[in-house]
């Protein structure tokens, strides 16, 4: 048997569907190959959209930055905060500029039975950061941070079979020799990640 | 109207279709603390302290713990609302509430006002078990008129549901999520700063706690108007006014 | 047949080199002149032993081989290899080193039901998917069966729901099709979001087309004519191999009025539950609601909506096309049918592997999965096997005998969870496996319901004590407090499940945590 549900404690209707017309990610956008095409079919109601523009903000800008969500909340004709709290709610949404390189580590469970911790410890050392942090920003004038980097934990990406998994600036790297420190030093080497702990030394 | 009959702690109540356990519970002068909810406002079932415990009718299937203020009353169910197991649940929710923000009851705006603490006594807490977080959080006092001391919030998103449900401005939401959830205003900024405000003061008549206040308010003044948003509600949808006060 | 050379393009074998193997052996071929009799270069879906990637299976006249490892040089062998007998046996011999012995029973045991076409078929191309009999089971149930009688034949099939909950498949769908009159929507949650598991991964990688027919075949029988696919964004290849999969078959006209598209999370496990689900697809924060009313009375924009696994859904076609009672043949009598699970952890061959319900764990984990890397005896050096995720708990070896079903791994404190197959060795600690898990609730947690938002925290700090050998006999009963609370008073299954590694450990993994207690008596507070 189901117990009924007073009405209040459903959602509340939706006001009649608005048509999504609004946002227009600029042309860059629209030359570039979208990856998020969904977003532009018109029976998309206005507030479902969202997670889906901010999608294609963050490919197009890297991130989101505050004015972009202001935009946003324009655009669908919604609060500032709710955007704001989706926004904040999903890990792939960053609201600060990303690194340049970013090196993240698979946390799941296989990689954490197959040595991901060790992984960590290495990483940390090479890179000298903290897990889950960036290197201090030192923006030129063009805008670019050199080679600041980030260090950060991934969900599991599905190739546990491979664990310990690492990605480099978006390429995956499987079964790394966590039990040996010098073939996993050599690994870091191939991958180009900088040795802090050498140039320090 | 179609009216169902159930039994809450023992006795039979009758109530009309729709009604909630609370509601029932209520008919039958049974008291179940609450926090998060508040009549007027759509339920959440996010603070778990009115767990109520429920026998489905009939089917042997084992006995579930619902939230009264969000399960609506169905005929033949039998409904316990304080049994031992209940009463330490609830306890322990209270409990983690007090050790996860900073409450301060001796130097708060809601001290006597305040339905955290209500809900200690109601069962009966008079320490945590669990040790306290101390999280960091900051006091906002960038509105002309109120205040939110993040240390007090609960997030019972009472201020977030009256002031979209009841005022229509959503000024407030929620950001990041687990243990790092806080209520924001606009896209985190001061609230003084976010235009949709209307600085109506509801948010601040229905806040549970000393979180959010008058900014003129010290230590044991909170003025709190919890019923509000019931009237306003009937009042909206059902145009009958119940807050016109007594004879002049 | 034309000799055929059968690439893994899944994820795991691409980033194990794949890709370049592939291009290789087109190179290869185009060198040789590529004749009439040129063998075909194939890219399929995962080929089961992922942890041997890159995997090609060979098929020619010489019979077919799988070959592991293979680096791009020796593509030219690969090559030969296809080719007729003679030639064939030197090339084969010279890859010998590289040749995965299909009889082993990590390949003989499996039952592939889900995974049928998984790996012998182009996942980028409808035409060798249709080739395969993709899409003529949904054509068969439109014209022969009613969508009743197809509800029927689920239910009568005894499918239960791979997502995790194992809730009857046909019963769901009954309430679905029961509503009263009007729009209804499907879903397909492929949010996979258990860290270790990655079967839904590799349907829709590897057999896109399954999964729509299945959808298709649970639209037309719930009256449904909208449906989506929710992925999480972490499977870059998963969604573009579904996205080609659906313009293609859209373009075919295969689905009628069926309109069905892509969501994409955004990084969130919590939004793997059902009701999140809903309100990540209306564009909000993945907070749960109170159940009831469940999806299936009022889902998507207020409509009745169907949820069903990836592997739910992927099993529809087989199911009515073999007819239910042959499904039902498979399995136990609570549990029907087969599961995928995938294995990995601590354990020789890691891979997909799908075996008919109530396969004991011994099987799975020592016959097939060969057993922790250079373990001994009975258990293979199995000390314990995660099953459910985040949501499950440790199987202890004792109890490697354990036919796994719903009930069966209940039992135990566990869960079947969506497939995650953990093995754990004897270097790991249970208690900081516990902890793992219980942080991974902790950083997953909506937020929403004070159990789960503050309680975990507090389970966290308590696990803290116990690792740290900090803990005192006090904090061992706080601990099983706060457990007991956490699990009965959470709002959804993440908070009300998050606890569950913490009690198996204490139930099946007892003499750890009572040695971990710190050695004065009370321990520093
Ligand atoms: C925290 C949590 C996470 C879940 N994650 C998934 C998931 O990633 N994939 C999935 O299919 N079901 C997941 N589920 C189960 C779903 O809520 C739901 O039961 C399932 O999709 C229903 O499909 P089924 O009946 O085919 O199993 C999750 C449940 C919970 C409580
Ligand atoms: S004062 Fe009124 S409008 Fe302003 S935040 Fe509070 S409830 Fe919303
Ligand atoms: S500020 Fe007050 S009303 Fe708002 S969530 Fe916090 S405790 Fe609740
Ligand atoms: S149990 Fe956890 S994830 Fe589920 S609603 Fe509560 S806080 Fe959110
Ligand atoms: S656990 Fe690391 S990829 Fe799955
Ligand atoms: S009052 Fe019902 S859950 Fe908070
Ligand atoms: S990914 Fe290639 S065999 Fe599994």
């Amino acid at each position: 048997m189901v117990v009924p549900v007073r009405l209040s404690a459903a959602p509340k209707p939706l006001a009649r569907p608005v048509l999504y017309s609004g946002f227009h990610p600029g042309a860059a956008m629209e030359q570039a190959k979208p990856s998020f095409p969904e977003a532009s079919i018109p029976e998309h109601r206005h507030a479902d959209a969202l997670i889906e523009v901010l999608h294609q903000v963050q490919q197009q800008r890297g991130y989101l930055p505050a004015e972009a969500l202001a935009q946003v909340a324009r655009d669908l004709a919604l609060p500032l905060s709710r955007v704001h709290g989706v926004a904040t709610f999903y890990h792939l949404f960053a609201l600060q500029p990303p690194t340049s390189h970013c090196c993240s580590v698979c946390l799941g469970t296989a990689c954490f039975v197959k040595g991901a911790g060790v992984l960590v410890a290495a990483l940390e050392q090479r890179l000298g950061l903290r897990f889950g942090a960036r290197s201090p920003q030192r923006r030129d004038a063009e805008g670019s941070d050199g080679d600041a980097w980030s260090l950060r934990e991934e969900s599991c990406l599905g190739a546990c079979a491979q664990a310990p998994v690492l990605r480099v600036d978006g390429q995956l790297v499987l079964g790394l020799p966590v039990s040996d420190p010098s073939r996993l030093a050599a690994c870091f080497g191939a991958l180009a990640l900088p040795d802090r702990a050498a140039e320090a030394a | 109207m179609s009216v169902l009959t159930l039994w809450v702690d023992g006795a039979a109540v009758a109530v009309p279709a729709g009604a909630s356990l609370l509601e029932a519970s209520r008919a039958a002068n049974v008291e179940v603390p609450t926090l998060c909810h508040l009549d007027g406002l759509a339920p959440v079932g996010a603070c778990r302290l009115c767990l109520v415990e429920v026998d489905l009718p009939g089917d042997g299937s084992p006995t579930r713990l619902v939230p009264a203020c969000s399960t609506a009353a169905g005929e033949g169910l039998v409904v316990r609302t304080a049994t031992v197991q209940l009463q330490r649940f609830r306890r322990m929710a209270v409990e983690l509430l007090f050790a996860e923000g900073n409450h301060v009851c001796a130097f708060c705006v809601a001290n006597g006002a305040c339905e955290l603490q209500d809900a200690a006594v109601a069962v009966g807490m008079d320490h945590s078990r669990f040790p306290f977080q101390y999280p960091r959080r900051h006091v906002d006092a960038s509105h002309p008129h109120f205040v939110i001391d993040h240390h007090r919030c609960i997030l019972c998103t009472r201020c977030v549901r009256v002031c979209d449900e009841i005022e229509g401005a959503h000024v407030w939401d929620v950001a990041n999520r687990g243990s790092h959830c806080q209520i924001i205003a606009g896209l985190d900024q001061p609230w003084g700063t976010v235009e949709a405000c209307t600085s109506c003061g509801k948010c601040v008549d229905v806040c549970p706690t000393g979180a959010l206040a008058h900014n003129d308010d010290t230590t044991a003044e909170k003025r709190a108007a919890r019923e509000r948003p019931a009237l306003l509600r009937s009042a909206r949808e059902r145009q009958r006014w119940h807050n016109q006060g007594g004879p002049p | 047949m034309a000799s055929m050379l059968r690439c893994c393009s899944a994820s795991g074998c691409r980033s194990a080199g794949g890709e370049a193997l592939q291009q290789a052996l087109v190179e290869a071929r185009s060198r040789a002149g590529a004749g009439d009799g040129a063998p075909v270069i194939k890219a399929v879906g995962c080929l089961r032993l992922c942890s041997r990637g890159p995997l090609v299976a060979v098929d020619g006249p010489a019979g077919s081989v799988l070959y592991g490892e293979v680096p791009s040089a020796r593509a030219a062998e690969l090559l030969e290899a296809c080719a007729a007998p003679p030639r064939a046996a030197a090339a084969r011999r010279a890859l010998a080193s590289h040749a995965l012995d299909l009889r082993h029973p990590f390949f003989a045991l499996q039952e592939p039901v889900v995974l049928e076409t998984c790996g012998l078929i182009d996942p980028e191309s409808i035409d060798d998917a249709m080739a395969h009999g993709a899409y003529s089971t949904l054509h068969r149930c439109q014209a022969e069966l009613t969508p009743a009688q197809v509800r029927e034949q689920v239910r009568l099939s005894g499918l239960r729901g791979r997502g995790g909950a194992g809730y009857p498949t046909g019963l769901k769908w009954d309430t679905v099709a029961l509503q009263p009159p009007g729009p209804r929507w499907l879903v397909a949650n492929a949010d996979e979001g258990d860290p270790g598991a990655f079967m839904d991964r590799a349907v829709l990688e590897g057999d896109p087309h399954r999964l729509i027919e299945g959808m298709a075949i649970a639209a037309w029988a719930v009256g449904a004519d909208q449906g989506l696919i929710y992925v999480r964004a972490e499977y870059p290849l998963a969604i573009a191999r579904l996205r080609r999969a659906l313009a293609e078959v859209q373009a075919r006209g295969q689905l009628g009025s069926l309109r069905l598209r892509v969501r994409v999370g955004a990084g969130a496990y919590v939004c793997g539950e059902e009701t999140a689900l809903l309100a990540s697809i209306q564009g909000r924060r993945g907070n749960p609601r109170p159940r009831p009313p469940y999806p299936a009375q009022l889902g998507l924009w207020g409509a009745p909506t169907l949820i069903n696994n990836v592997e739910t859904l992927a099993a529809i076609p087989a199911i009515l096309r073999r007819g239910a009672a042959d499904y039902a043949a498979l399995g136990t009598a609570g549990s029907r049918g087969t599961k995928v699970f995938s294995l990995s952890g601590a354990v020789r061959h890691t891979g997909l592997v799908e075996v008919p319900m109530g396969t004991s764990l011994r099987t799975i984990v020592v016959t097939m999965g060969g057993g922790v890397p250079g373990g001994e005896g009975a258990d293979g050096g199995v000390k314990a096997v995660q099953t459910g995720g985040p949501s499950g708990g440790c199987i202890p070896a004792a109890l490697l005998d354990t036919p796994v079903d719903y009930e069966g791994l209940r039992a135990l404190g566990s869960m079947m969870g969506s497939g995650g197959m953990v093995v754990i060795d004897q270097a790991t600690g249970m208690l900081e496996l516990a902890r793992y898990f219980m942080r991974f609730s902790v950083a997953e947690s909506c937020g929403k319901c004070v159990p789960c938002r503050a309680g975990t925290v507090q389970l966290l700090q308590l696990l803290d004590r116990f690792c740290d050998q900090r803990a005192s006999p006090a904090d061992l009963a706080q601990l099983h407090d706060l457990c007991a609370m956490v699990k009965a008073t959470s709002l959804c299954g993440l908070g009300q499940c998050a606890p569950n590694p913490v009690l198996s450990t204490l139930r099946h993994f007892h003499q750890e945590v009572v040695s971990a207690l710190a050695v004065a008596p009370g321990g520093a507070p």
